[in-house]
């Protein structure tokens, strides 16, 4: 089966756009991708919309009046924090199928500010407080705490993920938040759910991100191997089952398994990865995902941010965009923003914050809650 | 005046026998053992279908893992410990764990906790007052 590559990337930075509606910003970020690949709306065959709060209101269609309404398919996703991975692989997979050759994926947001979700629900009762805590901050810290059970990691090297992100973060001009946070103001910084205090938080901000897919022949026809990214593996799963399942949702098996399926569709082990944009929705979960992604043995995570390897400079740099604890988390718009991350290190664009010689380069999201459950996505891109 | 007969579950697998007592209703899955809340047709674990039994979840457990909450939704007190508590017979649960301090220090992990049940102080729209389970260390609640 022939490659299929993103020839056409980019975002919106992320911030708040109160005055914006959810397609206009979709549309701004596709006009960017399409700009970005040389190419008009009338190139392309189909759409991928990935976008979770307004998921029953056709927002690709929406985004399709504000760019131009072809007659396309339109496909709107919605995976909770993979929504816009899973747009994106969507497009892939119908090229790889060979239904067609050039088309659009657009992941897009528009957050309110603080916790999500609410308290209620539609019995009156709220549950919050009585059964424990359903906030995303308090599921990630019960992930965090865990690995501490097991292996004694600390508040002070969770800490340290916020410190390195939000360093990584002043050299992206696209990062909702873009300033150095010392280790003892995260520290001391508003605690949330213990350990994340709010700057271990991934901030609620709206944005949009796009790519152009292409098959290799259409890539090759319009002459745009040069500026092109080759989609190495791009892989889905599910939570699966864990004895914890009712209680706490799965974020460590479903990117394991998504991992080891990744790796083998790209013949290739973590070694081969020159940096990663992971999940970091709060500071506990980076953590645990080094160990997941195997960036180092079970355990060892602790010691690996400790270590400073993870940072721009190290062994292997993670998140060196500020990662969603700098650049902020719409939810729908972040699965696509990584593969813009990734694929301007390929294309040695990446300026200051640049990952000299990254050759190859990965991207992980996962999301989920306790009573539903997980989805997880991972791409590993490579130097077309 | 409410009553244990007018009260509701806070979760449809709290169940009130007889004599008004509540306990927690699990299945259990006879192909791989897997204990679930609820009463289940197929095996979320396994796939088996019809091969899961009812059963009343163990009462007893121990800490698994938790978070102390200080920022919540609004109208809800902090802070307190959200917890998640692996019974004994299989199953974990997640809850709200009271008679400890909100200090990691004073929060071992593995700690043998037990399920005791409480009003909430909510009531429905027609003023039946609202019943859940909680963690609470053995013995320290009684």
């Amino acid at each position: 089966m022939s490659d299929v590559y993103i020839v056409g990337i980019d975002m919106i930075p992320f911030g708040r756009y109160p005055q914006c509606t959810v397609a206009g910003l979709g549309a701004e970020a596709a006009l960017l991708a399409l700009d970005d690949a040389g190419l008009t709306i009338r190139d392309m065959q189909a759409l991928y919309c990935g976008n979770l709060l307004e998921a029953h209101l056709m927002v690709g269609q929406r985004i399709l009046r504000e760019i131009g309404q072809t007659g396309i398919a339109a496909v709107n996703t919605a995976n909770a924090c993979a929504t816009g991975a899973t747009a994106f692989r969507e497009g892939l997979i119908a090229i790889k199928a060979g239904m067609y050759d050039l088309v659009l994926a657009v992941g897009v947001e528009q957050m309110g500010k603080g916790l999500l979700g609410g308290a209620k629900r539609s019995d009156g009762f709220v549950e919050e407080g009585v059964l424990g805590s359903g906030t995303m901050p308090s599921m990630f810290a019960q992930v965090g705490i865990e690995h501490s059970r097991k292996y004694g990691t600390s508040f002070e090297q969770f800490a340290r993920v916020a410190v390195k992100n939000h360093h990584h973060s002043t050299m992206n001009p696209k990062a909702m938040s873009r300033r150095e946070t010392p280790l003892e103001e995260v520290m001391a910084a508003e605690m949330i759910s213990y350990p994340n205090t709010k700057l271990m938080c991934s901030i609620n901000v709206d944005g949009a991100a796009a790519a152009v897919i292409a098959s290799e022949s259409a890539t090759r026809r319009l002459g745009l191997m040069d500026r092109a990214v080759r989609v190495r593996a791009s892989e889905l799963t599910s939570g699966p089952y864990t004895p914890h399942v009712f209680a706490l949702p799965d974020f460590n098996l479903v990117t394991r398994n998504c991992a080891r399926l990744a790796y083998d569709a790209a013949g290739m082990s973590i070694d081969d990865v020159d940096l990663i944009e992971l999940h970091d929705c709060f500071a506990t979960a980076e953590l645990v995902h080094y160990e997941n992604l195997g960036l180092c043995a079970a355990g060892e995570a602790g010691r690996l941010i400790d270590s400073g390897e993870t940072a721009l400079g190290g062994r292997i740099p993670v998140n060196v965009s500020g990662g969603l604890l700098s650049k902020g988390h719409p939810l729908g718009a972040t699965g696509i923003a990584n593969l813009y991350e990734i694929t301007t290190h390929l294309r040695t664009a990446a300026e200051q914050r640049q990952v000299e010689g990254a050759r190859i380069g990965m991207t992980h999201v996962v999301g989920g809650t306790h009573d539903r459950g997980s989805a997880c996505v991972i791409h590993i891109l490579e130097k077309a | 005046m409410t009553d244990e007969a007018s009260a509701l579950p806070a979760v449809p697998f709290l169940r009130f026998d007889d004599a008004g007592g509540a306990y927690l209703q699990g299945s259990r899955c006879a192909n791989c053992g897997a204990v679930a809340p609820g009463d289940r047709v197929v095996c979320n674990a396994c796939g088996a279908r019809g091969r899961t039994e009812s059963i009343r979840l163990c009462e007893h457990g121990n800490l698994y893992s938790y978070t102390i909450v200080y920022r919540s939704f609004p109208g809800v007190r902090t802070p307190f410990i959200a917890a998640v508590v692996e019974l004994e017979g299989g199953g974990a649960l997640k809850g709200t764990l009271l008679g400890v301090p909100a200090d990691p220090e004073q929060i071992p992990f593995g700690m043998p906790v037990e399920i005791v049940y409480r009003g909430t102080g909510q009531t429905s729209a027609e003023g039946r007052p609202f019943v859940s389970y909680y963690f609470a260390p053995v013995g320290a609640l009684q």
